[in-house]
């Protein structure tokens, strides 16, 4: 019966699976195979911090060498969740540095990290190489004081929209004079200067450096400094890029530029002065991905820029472009994947560029490589929207948000059900969609019908009863994550799918009509759960039982309820009813 | 477009939603408090909610879906220069009684403007050449850039000029002789 292979030879073969799903799949084969597999295990991904505890994760994977973890829900980004939710990274890294000391690499994606946890993650580690702070908060530059100092061999330190309290600029001198092996840097999130010279010494000394993404505070005089001292760059994130206008800022800029033959990827851009755009001129042609989305400049200048780069792959930029704009995209990046554009005035009530659906449309008919979508305008009609998905019906993300809520078909003055209906139907690969605009209960019903891939679904200000939520929870096979807001679904939905809550990551429902009465019985039918209801109001319990939460995050996890939550937040289970006096 | 008052505007916007809506809309927001993130647009935008018809609409917390960095930035940053409000500066000329003051973006390039000049003053200026200035003009057109400094008009490309120049003086010819020949 003893004709397996030798552990080795397992483990080697399963070192090249690489995803989780892989993995997961192996370890179900047998007992022999899923302790092999727990050995070798060498990524972590964990997309709710609060499904597992990290005794778990240690107890099972052992030697572990790079960790992710995701804390709030998304619609965290849009303050929806209040603050001190939770989500703390310490006790993770707590649990890491005594259990993984080979650990290498810790991404975090809207945790909380404080300065404690950096010192702490900056000590343990001897081996550290890859720190990822995606729209992270709680830490201040002393945090990253103790990185930059202890961390020797650190490749990446990548800040990227985290919320920094700056405290000073001089943390980046404490990377020791002899450390040389940066690879990427992101600092663009961070408010105040860095000190300058101890930047320009830190780029001089790193020759693997690939990324680099500067804050606003570095002025666009300088930055031919950096570029000279960093030719191989793959990725720049500039400063401002504006300075008084000076023909040897100017020659000195383009210059400097034209020595960096390796560029694909450009961002930053804050605050620029049109004149200063064709310096850049020579490397249009190598990029592939443009960020350009807090660069306020308009249409002629922003347009030619962008049409120079023929390989575009992917464009992130404001609602100035226009129609006209996207037009020109559309006729010349024929390799386009990606494209997101935000709005420059989102509160205005009236519109300040010429950005329509059309602009969509056009990029939808020209660019035959689009997958991702993300689209902020004022109108759309649902004829646009079955262009769109007649157009491209590879797509992967579309995530349209009319600024208006509830706003119809401007045309035809009709909800635009039909066009989701169309995007749905024709994008069978569809795995991301964000609705907006007037929506009633069909919509959904043609999501339910045809969204088999779907994973995650984005819902505000839609739906006219509770068979709209029912028709996603019982048709959506493939639903990972659902986020809704201000929708008039309730409590049967939730509760003749509860089941369905098992087979997802997470649901948001905010502002919705799911009362306090269903959300007790839910965390009591299902305790494999966690049901959270979310309210400023004070203790459910001093409110009818019918009456509405504020918001409700249920998610499943195999650690039960956590231990770390506010005054706001009540965990339904089935002690709740006792746990009140 | 002039609009009377709030009233007037929900009652011509194409708009349709259930009747109580808006109601439902502002019952969500007074709901949940503010936090951290929040506090500052938020703030600032509901103050205008009753003045004005470009005033910003009623807010409602997290929408548009728009993250507080990206909102801060662009309210931080100055509107690109090309909003129609022109570039007016001040023109003096030496001998006469007063200024005037002309919009650059009215003209397109450097002829365009002197001839503009000549015909306001009623003078000569003549034609620039890189070595010689205005030399042999009764007038030198001279400006005063960001620096401070007083520059002779003609010697940078028209975009520089336009964006580097606070006012202009159009000086007698014997004094800018020394100009012409830096």
């Amino acid at each position: 019966m003893a004709y397996s292979f030798p552990e080795e030879v397992l483990e080697h073969v399963f070192s090249f699976l690489t995803s989780d799903k892989d993995r997961n799949a192996v370890c179900l084969v047998c007992k022999s195979w899923y302790e092999i597999e727990r050995w070798c295990r060498r990524r972590i991904f964990v997309g709710n911090c609060y499904a597992v505890s990290p005794e778990i994760v240690i107890r099972r994977f052992p030697e572990v060498r790079a960790v992710e973890i995701k804390g709030k829900p998304h619609f965290a980004d849009f303050n929806l969740v209040p603050e001190g939710w939770g989500a703390y990274v310490y006790p993770w890294v707590a649990a890491m540095s005594a259990a993984y000391p080979l650990l290498e690499e810790i991404k975090l994606k809207r945790m909380v990290v404080t300065d404690e946890s950096l010192e702490l993650i900056s000590k343990s580690f001897k081996n550290f190489k890859v720190l990822v702070l995606s729209s992270c908060e709680g830490f201040t530059t002393d945090g990253l004081a103790s990185i930059a100092a202890n961390c020797r061999n650190l490749r990446e330190l990548d800040l990227r929209e985290s919320e920094v309290e700056d405290l000073s600029g001089h943390w980046l001198s404490h990377f020791p004079d002899n450390y040389t092996s940066l690879v990427s840097l992101n600092i663009s999130c961070l408010g105040s200067e860095v000190s300058f010279s101890a930047l320009e010494r830190l780029v001089a000394r790193s020759p693997n450096l690939r990324t680099l993404r500067l804050n606003r505070a570095v002025p666009l005089e300088k930055l031919p400094n950096l570029l000279r001292r960093a030719p191989q760059l793959v990725e720049l994130g500039t400063g401002a890029y504006s300075a008084e206008i000076r023909s040897d800022t100017y020659s000195n800029l383009a210059e400097a530029f034209s020595a960096c033959k390796q560029l694909k990827g450009l961002s930053g851009f804050w605050d620029v002065v049109p004149s200063y755009l064709p310096a850049m001129l020579h490397v249009c042609s190598g990029i592939t991905s443009l960020n350009l989305s807090y660069a306020t400049i308009q249409s002629p200048d922003l347009v030619q820029l962008v049409t120079q780069c023929r390989n575009l792959q992917r464009l992130w930029v404001l609602d100035y472009i226009e129609d006209s704009g996207l037009e020109a995209l559309a006729a010349s990046c024929k390799d386009l994947q990606e494209l997101r554009v935000f709005p420059s005035d989102p509160f205005g009530a009236v519109p300040n560029v010429s950005l329509t659906e059309q602009g969509l449309v056009s990029v939808s008919e020209g660019c035959p490589k689009l997958q991702s979508v993300l689209y902020f305008c004022r109108q759309m009609s649902n004829a646009a929207l079955v262009a769109i998905a007649r157009n491209r019906p590879k797509l992967i993300r579309f995530r349209l948000c009319i600024l208006e809520p509830r706003v119809p078909d401007y045309l035809t003055l009709e909800p635009l059900d039909t066009g989701f209906g169309a995007i749905v139907e024709n994008c069978k690969e569809l795995r991301r969609l964000s609705l907006s605009g007037l929506l009633t209960d069909r919509v959904f019903k043609y999501i339910g019908t045809h969204a088999k891939k779907l994973e995650m679904l984005s819902i505000a200000f839609a739906g006219d009863s509770d068979l709209g939520l029912h028709h996603v929870l019982s048709g959506c096979e493939s639903l990972r994550k659902l986020e809704i807001r201000d929708c008039p679904f309730g409590d049967k939905a939730l509760l003749a799918n509860a089941a369905k809550l098992e087979t997802m990551r997470s649901l948001w429902m905010s502002s919705c009509s799911v009362s306090y009465g269903a959300c007790k019985l839910l965390g009591q039918k299902l305790p494999r759960l966690n049901v959270e209801v979310i309210d400023e109001r004070g203790p459910p319990d001093s409110r009818p039982e019918s009456c509405p939460v504020e918001r409700l995050y249920v998610y499943r996890t195999v650690s039960g309820r956590r231990v770390d939550m506010p005054g706001f937040v009540w965990t339904m289970d089935e002690d709740a009813s006792l746990r009140f006096s | 477009m002039e609009f009377e008052s709030d009233l007037n505007l929900k009652a011509t916007e194409l708009r349709l939603g259930l009747p109580g809506r808006d109601e439902s809309e502002e019952q969500s927001s007074s709901c949940v408090k503010k936090n951290k993130r929040s506090s500052s647009e938020m703030d600032s935008s509901s103050e205008h909610q009753e003045s004005g018809p470009s005033a910003p609409k009623a807010q409602v917390v997290g929408w548009p879906p728009v993250r507080s960095y990206r909102k801060n930035v662009l309210q931080q940053q100055k509107k690109p220069e090309s909003d129609g409000s022109g570039m007016f500066v001040k023109v003096s000329m030496d001998g006469a009684p007063y200024l005037r003051k002309i919009d650059l973006k009215c003209y397109k390039n450097y002829f365009d403007l002197l001839k503009a000049l000549e015909n306001m003053f009623k003078c000569t200026i003549g034609v620039y050449s890189e070595r010689e200035g205005y030399n042999g003009s009764e007038y030198a057109p001279t400006y005063e850039d960001k620096d401070g400094d007083w520059m002779l008009v003609g010697d940078v490309p028209w975009d520089m000029f336009i964006t580097s120049c606070k006012r202009l003086r159009i000086m007698k010819g014997s004094e800018a002789k020394g100009l012409g020949c830096l």
